[in-house]
């Protein structure tokens, strides 16, 4: 087998094999979770008869090995199982949730990607000079502001004051997409702004690291322009950190932005996962733990794969 | 708009001012002449609320959803739940804003002398939405889901003192194990809506007598209605042709969506913004005096405060003025140690008022023996808007007694279920109930579920019966005034405060009407409100 196909076959094994071990992980935790969910849903006055009852009926006195294979072999075959506080179908629930989560992370990768790599190169490009200190500035500022905070000072502003955008980032299916886009506007403002100082300065720094290459220099001496020596030879060979770095703030924009989800009251997974810990409703928690999981490890496997295959000693074996 | 401004321009529409003369007035008090004219758009339209205007649509924005909530009446437990109850369904009656009862599904009621029988005669052709007409049946069917202690009924409390229930024709009969005076005030508990068979079936299924259908149902997101065409009462309620209400937990969020003009109507508005919220235009902040209350509950059989010169010295080391001023900014009223206010039909206000006093808490503190250990308080922020801050303040007055007042920060998670009526000694709130029996019973009769104090006194079950059976409202008073003092004297109960409940509203929203029942006009915003512009 070529080496690279080898390499790259090893790490999806070891890409599930980590699936599968953190599927234990987040059975035993949300089982340490304080109180039951039986004693949640009954509230303060459960009786213990009524309690018994109940977990009888959701399985809770199965021995825990039992409790992990079927609820892995359900997830295997696609059942996710149903809410326990409301009877609701959980991937239904989820697949909704989960789309309207990428839809949110999509659009803020879209813009916030090429113009961090952007902004890097030009950092690169006028390096210590006024433009590449700009941009570190404002960019840093942006990342240093606790997000809601941002999220608030942009609502004020573009919401209230000039009613450009809705406050609330709600929309359903009778909306065309510009309509969409528009409702969800400002936090995907915010999100950029959350994410474009961490990609800028490593792509800067990834750059800037290779411009100190001999091969760099020589380039320059046969008196390339500056911008083809960085397109051409650096860039190249900084795609590894950087694509590393940018798979780092995609899973961040699909798993962690739940405290822009509640500013905008927007229906993704984060306010989904939040609710159902709050009840203790461990399927649904589950099931969440496994895809959010899944994304993060999905994520650095394509990172992963991409540094491998643009790794020239291992596209050229000897 | 400043209070003058906008009392002014209520003038206008009410015709006691006219424009020329307000719009003079306005300049007078630094305002341009179009700045003026344009709030007396918004001011007359504020009033020409006597009218109500069909059609459009109308939004609210609530906190208190979770994306765990169902339609099911029996499960209900939060705001936005509950908004969406009232939208779909009905019950048997209502309480008023002004403290009587209201009649829906039942047309009238009669007591047998003794208060031990209730005959409710239900209305004939009241179709549901899925086009059946309710019947007396289905009233007993409802009733008995929630009566049934497999059930998980938030309203199971209620029907335990219910001997029997039958249907004699066109009558829903109940039988009473001991008499209570105030049955139908229980018979208005929002978790008794009257479904077809019960809801016995589909319980979530949100079918109901109420004036809106169902469209849109995501729990933790939006829940949007349609208005029925067949609704039995559309003279009075349903104007809107679609309301809509979007779950907006975060403060910010909701007066955010309020401001920018998204909905029409919020509740639970941040005290700390309450008052800059006011100055802004095209909105105004709506405070109602309720009877909901935060409190600091003690175990009454626990040491230290089973020694009730301990409870004494907290009491009288607790700075109430200053928990209204600084932790509602206003929007409430002092307590007095007991769960009453003059919010309840037959109050006694002649029940001396506590105050603050370091010499009467020291004194108490250096009576009771107490061994100078911790007095440990548990709080979360989740046990009322401001809890932590609350208990700081508490702290501090009672250091100034020499009582040392140890605080124990909880998480909000499981803090209903791990601290709340498990623990000594911690904060809480109640939302107070329509009667005084209610309350009594739901929190200080000694064989309450939900008795936080551990207050058993036979003598005042004894009263509370007593007063339960009482259909003279002169010797029901003077029995719930006493057990007022008693508990004000001896409960393990420190109210320091009753909080208003605060709304915010578009000033395009029309037929606002203050109700001490509840918050968004006792839930019912969406189905008694009606949008001015649209």
């Amino acid at each position: 087998m070529h080496p690279v196909l080898k390499l790259i076959a090893q790490r999806v094994a070891l890409g599930i094999l980590l699936l599968l071990a953190v599927s234990v992980l987040i059975f035993a935790g949300t089982m340490m979770l304080p109180g039951d969910v039986a004693q949640q849903i009954l509230g303060q006055s459960a009786t213990p008869q009524a309690l018994e009852n109940l977990r009888a009926e959701l399985g809770l006195n199965e021995p825990p090995v039992t409790r992990y294979f079927n609820w892995l072999g359900g997830i295997l075959t696609g059942d996710l199982g149903t809410a326990l506080t409301n009877g609701r179908d959980i991937a239904e629930s989820i697949s909704s949730r989960l789309g309207n989560t990428l839809f949110l992370a999509f659009w803020a990768a879209l813009i916030s990607v090429p113009l961090a790599i952007f902004l890097g190169l030009l950092a690169v490009r006028y390096k210590d000079r006024w433009p590449d200190k700009l941009i570190s500035a404002v960019t840093l500022t942006t990342i240093s502001i606790p997000e809601f905070m941002i999220g608030y000072i942009l609502i004020y502003f573009l919401a209230i004051q000039l009613g450009w955008f809705p406050s609330v980032a709600l929309f359903n299916e009778s909306m065309n997409l510009w309509q969409k886009l528009n409702a969800i506007a400002i936090p995907v403002i915010v999100l950029t702004f959350v994410v474009l100082a961490h990609m800028m300065r490593m792509t800067r720094a990834a750059i800037l690291n290779v411009m100190q290459s001999a091969y760099i220099e020589t380039a320059e001496l046969k008196g390339l322009r500056m911008l083809t020596v960085i397109r051409k030879h650096a860039f190249p060979n900084a795609i590894a950190p950087i694509v590393n770095v940018v798979m780092i703030n995609l899973a961040y924009l699909v798993v962690g932005v739940v405290v822009v989800e509640v500013v905008f009251a927007y229906p993704g997974m984060g306010q989904y996962l939040v609710d159902h810990v709050a009840k203790r409703d461990v399927p649904v928690v589950q099931a969440c733990g496994l895809i959010f999981a899944a994304v993060y490890i999905g994520l650095n496997l394509i990172a992963d794969i991409v540094s491998i295959v643009s790794n020239p000693r291992l596209r050229h074996p000897k | 708009m400043n209070d003058q401004l906008k009392h002014m321009s209520t003038e206008v529409a009410k015709g006691l001012m006219t424009r020329r003369e307000f719009v003079g007035r306005a300049a007078a008090l630094g305002v341009t002449a179009a700045a003026a004219n344009a709030m007396l758009t918004t001011g007359a339209r504020a009033d020409g609320h006597a009218t109500p205007v069909r059609g459009g649509m109308l939004k609210i924005g609530s906190g208190g959803g979770e994306s765990t909530n169902t339609q099911d009446p029996a499960l209900t437990a939060s705001s936005v739940p509950l908004n969406n109850l009232r939208a779909w369904g009905e019950t048997l009656v209502e309480v008023s804003p002004e403290g009587e009862i209201d009649f829906r599904m039942a047309e009238s009621v009669e007591a047998s002398a003794d208060a031990k029988q209730w005959v409710f005669k239900i209305r004939k052709g009241i179709p549901f939405s899925n086009g059946k007409d309710m019947t007396p049946d289905d009233v007993l069917k409802t009733m008995q889901r929630h009566s049934d202690e497999k059930s998980q009924s938030g309203a199971l409390g209620i029907m335990k003192g219910i001997a029997e229930m039958k249907v004699d024709g066109d009558n829903f009969i109940v039988d009473l194990e001991t008499a209570n005076a105030d049955l139908p005030y229980l018979m208005a508990d929002y978790h008794l809506m009257i479904q077809p068979g019960g809801g016995m079936e589909d319980p979530g299924a949100a079918i109901g007598t109420g004036a809106y259908t169902l469209e849109i149902d995501e729990p933790g997101v939006r829940h949007a209605f349609k208005r029925r065409d067949d609704y039995w009462d559309s003279e009075n309620r349903g104007y809107a042709d679609e309301v809509e209400q979007l779950v907006l937990n975060d403060a910010t969020a909701r007066t955010a969506a309020l401001q920018s003009g998204q909905v029409h109507a919020i509740n639970r508005v941040d005290p700390k913004v309450a008052a800059l919220l006011d100055r802004a235009p095209n909105l105004s902040v709506k405070s109602v005096a309720g009877r909901g209350h935060y409190v600091f509950i003690a175990h009454k059989d626990t040491a230290p405060f089973d020694n009730n010169d301990v409870m004494l010295a907290l009491k009288y080391a607790i700075n109430r003025e200053e928990m209204v001023d600084k932790i509602l900014r206003g929007y409430g009223s002092i307590g007095n140690d007991f769960p009453i206010n003059a919010s309840y039909p037959l109050f006694d206000d002649s029940i001396p008022q506590r105050e603050h006093s370091i010499e009467k808490a020291k004194e108490h503190y250096a009576k009771s023996g107490h061994d100078g250990s911790p007095i440990v308080l548990r709080v979360a922020d989740g046990a009322f808007p401001g809890a932590v801050d609350a208990a700081a303040l508490f702290q501090q007055s009672a250091e100034a007694a020499g009582i040392p007042l140890e605080i124990k920060r909880e998480p909000n998670d499981g803090y209903w279920s791990e601290v709340w009526n498990v623990q000594p000694f911690c904060a809480s709130y109640w939302g107070g109930r329509p009667v005084q029996d209610q309350m009594y019973a739901t929190a200080y009769l000694s064989s309450a579920d939900w008795n936080d104090t551990r207050w058993k006194r036979p003598e005042f079950d004894a009263m509370l019966n007593e007063a339960k059976a009482e259909l003279d409202d002169a010797k029901r008073k003077e029995l719930y005034s006493q057990m007022g003092r008693m508990l004000r004297e001896e409960g393990g109960v420190i109210l320091p405060m009753f909080n208003d409940f605060v709304d915010g509203v578009a000033a395009n929203l029309g037929g606002w009407i203050e109700d001490p029942n509840s918050e968004m006009m006792n839930n019912k915003v969406m189905i008694k409100g009606w949008v001015t512009d649209a």
